[in-house]
């Protein structure tokens, strides 16, 4: 297998241009992975910056009602709120050894901006996000927490106006300023190397699952849910334990309104499920396509999830069975959210209730063994907008 | 009509070439065969028609709407290879499009359609050497350019690399960026085409949008310009679009011998 690929995934399908970006991005990061006084600053920003490590938390009470032992990964308690910024602050600091002035991103629900505008104040960084229009009206109050720490919010109004569009934005830009600029890709998706070195970052999770499920429960778990955009929480704490072959992992995704297309949208967001081959935003991966390669749009009630689009580890995972994909749709997601709320007194991100809504729907089903350990990729204080908006009514008119 | 051959004519009457670029579809089939002929007409010598996608990540906002438009008005590869034969002006026909709009449609089947129509080159954006395998063989068996492109920040050893596997012409993108009209001529300009040591033809693009620049450009060494966001402009107002298309080619083209 090519270094770049994941089986027939993956690659490298950019403009000539960011070849050379690519290149030395690869270089400088083989070249810091390794080199102590990186990783200890890493480490340094890791626990006292970000707050690592988070809790494995076992929820007593959902556990119960659902008759089956289950921790939460507290990613929610991470600095910013999401799982994020395990991966912000390890590009950010990789662009500092390498030199770069710079920071832009891409940002979807604003969580991946948020953490960008976090490291790059912290490291002393011009931070420029890119967002699509529409979630700059879904999410705020992220706008108003990356504005707060120096970051320019760039609205994108082309496409879709969501998180395709941002990338496809932040890629025009860095086109254009390569020499001085880090692109921060905020999950497993883009050109190699990113969802290599995105996962490198992200599997701090599964580490830290690993050693804690050893020590509360002496054995490893039998499965892990999480939930998949682009895929990185997901590819961070399954990473781990990819070897571990007894251990199921199941990646949840946004069913939406329904895994089928109305015209140019997809009322879903399951590229793994009901995508297919194809080269999106520099990798060959699954993707939401019509029959002649044009991008669909896509469709969740969570921002951070509606992207056409996955990591190329994922879809070669999913290809050669390793891990199993499925969705929950708008409604699953919602009633899930309300219940962690009640039962533990936890308000998670509409894109982790996706993996907990998962759990709620195949308890029964014994697929998930006795001990489950699920992401709980980040908190939903920002999504309360959007929930009240909703009132319960998820796909009404759209379908 | 080839390209080596176009190029071979206007190397023996001593000009240099004008590519124009189009999106074929914006805002009608129908339209497309008529600006291309009012280029043609006012001294285009090569025609890159667009296939237009939904994500043109190296296209600036010009080539963007223009994609929009088109698909929005129903654009798409099947409509898009009928509309390459149809077209009878005598110069060559270069596809620019994204790469996903070949995989779906399976690469050796795109080139051969592309053949079949009439379309004697194929630049891909979005495809860098090292992936570029497939479309090589394919382009190899049916007798079609691959053109690539090089840019400011490509080194000496890459342009090895990409002028030994291309043909027809090299693309010069010249200033880092985006597709986009612009007024200035990029100093980055003068200084890549002086790196770029190849005996393929020499065709400067990325911001050109008038005469006076386009001169500068030829002066520099080129041997070709590459025009697209100054004509999909044009196109855009729906004003006069013919006839100001063709004099926008006459300009530019005219433009060449004087400074
Ligand atoms: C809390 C949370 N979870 C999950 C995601 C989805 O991203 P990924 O699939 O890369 O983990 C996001 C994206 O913004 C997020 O904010």
């Amino acid at each position: 297998m090519q270094k770049s690929r994941y089986g027939r995934f993956g690659g490298q399908f950019v403009p000539e241009v960011l070849m050379p970006a690519l290149n030395e991005l690869e270089e400088g990061y083989e070249r810091y992975k390794q080199d102590t006084k990186f990783l200890r600053e890493l480490n340094y920003y890791l626990s006292e910056f970000a707050g690592r490590s988070t809790p494995l938390y076992h929820a007593r009470n959902l556990s119960k009602k659902y008759g089956t032992k289950i921790y939460l990964k507290r990613e929610d308690l991470v600095h910013g709120g999401a799982h994020k910024l395990n991966n912000t602050i390890g590009q950010a600091l990789l662009a500092k050894y390498m030199g770069k002035k710079r920071l832009i991103a891409e940002t979807g629900a604003g969580q991946h901006g948020t953490a960008t505008a976090m490291a790059g104040a912290n490291l002393g960084f011009d931070t420029v996000v890119y967002m699509g229009a529409k979630d700059v009206e879904r999410q705020k109050m992220n706008v108003y927490r990356m504005q707060l720490m120096g970051t320019k919010v760039y609205p994108v109004r082309s496409g879709s106006m969501t998180l395709k569009d941002a990338i496809n934005e932040a890629l025009r830009d860095w086109v254009s300023n390569v020499q001085n600029t880090h692109y921060l890709i905020g999950s497993v998706v883009g050109p190699h190397p990113y969802p290599m070195i995105v996962r490198d970052f992200q599997s701090v999770i599964g580490k830290e699952v690993k050693q804690q499920i050893m020590e509360k429960e002496g054995r490893l778990p039998d499965s892990i849910v999480a939930c998949a955009g682009g895929g990185s929480n997901a590819m961070g704490i399954f990473h781990p334990f990819i070897a571990d072959t007894d251990v199921k992992l199941f990646p949840v995704e946004a069913g939406g309104c329904g895994i089928q297309v109305k015209g140019r949208t997809a009322m879903h967001s399951a590229s793994l499920g009901a995508g297919e081959e194809g080269i999106l935003q520099g990798a060959r991966t699954l993707i939401l396509q019509d029959k002649y390669g044009q991008i669909l749009e896509s469709t969740s009630v969570s921002a951070g999830l509606d992207y056409s689009g996955v990591g190329p580890e994922l879809a070669y995972l999913a290809d050669i069975g390793r891990i199993k994909p499925d969705s929950v749709n708008d409604q699953e997601a919602l009633d899930a959210f309300h219940e962690l709320c009640r039962l533990e007194g936890i308000i998670p991100a509409l894109e982790s209730s996706h993996a907990l809504a998962y759990v709620r729907k195949m308890a029964d089903s014994g697929e998930l063994g006795d001990l489950v350990v699920v992401c709980l990729s980040g908190r939903g204080d920002k999504d309360l907008e959007t929930v009240v908006k909703l009132k319960g009514v998820t796909c009404e008119g759209k379908i | 009509m080839k390209i080596e051959d176009k190029f071979r004519q206007l190397k023996k009457n001593n000009e240099k070439a004008l590519i124009a670029y189009v999106c074929a579809g914006d805002p009608s089939v129908d339209a497309t065969r008529e600006y291309v002929h009012a280029l043609v007409k006012g001294g285009a010598d090569i025609v890159e028609l667009g296939l237009p996608f939904s994500d043109p990540v190296a296209d600036g906002p010009t080539i963007q709407a223009a994609s929009d438009r088109a698909l929005e008005a129903g654009m798409n590869p099947d409509i898009y290879f009928e509309l390459a034969a149809s077209i009878k002006d005598p110069v060559p026909l270069v596809c620019m499009t994204y790469y996903n709009l070949i995989f779906r449609r399976g690469v050796e089947k795109f080139v051969k359609d592309c053949a079949a129509s009439g379309i004697s080159g194929i630049i891909v954006p979005d495809l860098p050497i090292e992936e570029a395998e497939d479309m090589l063989k394919a382009c190899k068996t049916h007798d079609v350019d691959m053109i690539f492109m090089v840019t400011p920040v490509t080194d000496k050893g890459r342009m090895q690399k990409i002028f030994s596997k291309g043909s027809g012409f090299i693309y010069i993108v010249s200033r880092l960026g985006v597709t986009g009209a612009r007024d200035d001529v990029a100093e980055s300009t003068k200084e890549v085409l002086a790196k770029v040591n190849t005996s393929l033809p020499k065709a400067v693009g990325f911001g050109i949008s008038g005469g006076k620049q386009a001169a500068q450009v030829i002066a520099a060494g080129a041997d070709a310009v590459i025009v697209g966001s100054a004509f999909v402009n044009i196109i855009s107002s729906q004003n006069n679009v013919e006839r100001r298309l063709e004099e926008l080619a006459r300009e530019i083209k005219f433009g060449f011998g004087i400074q």
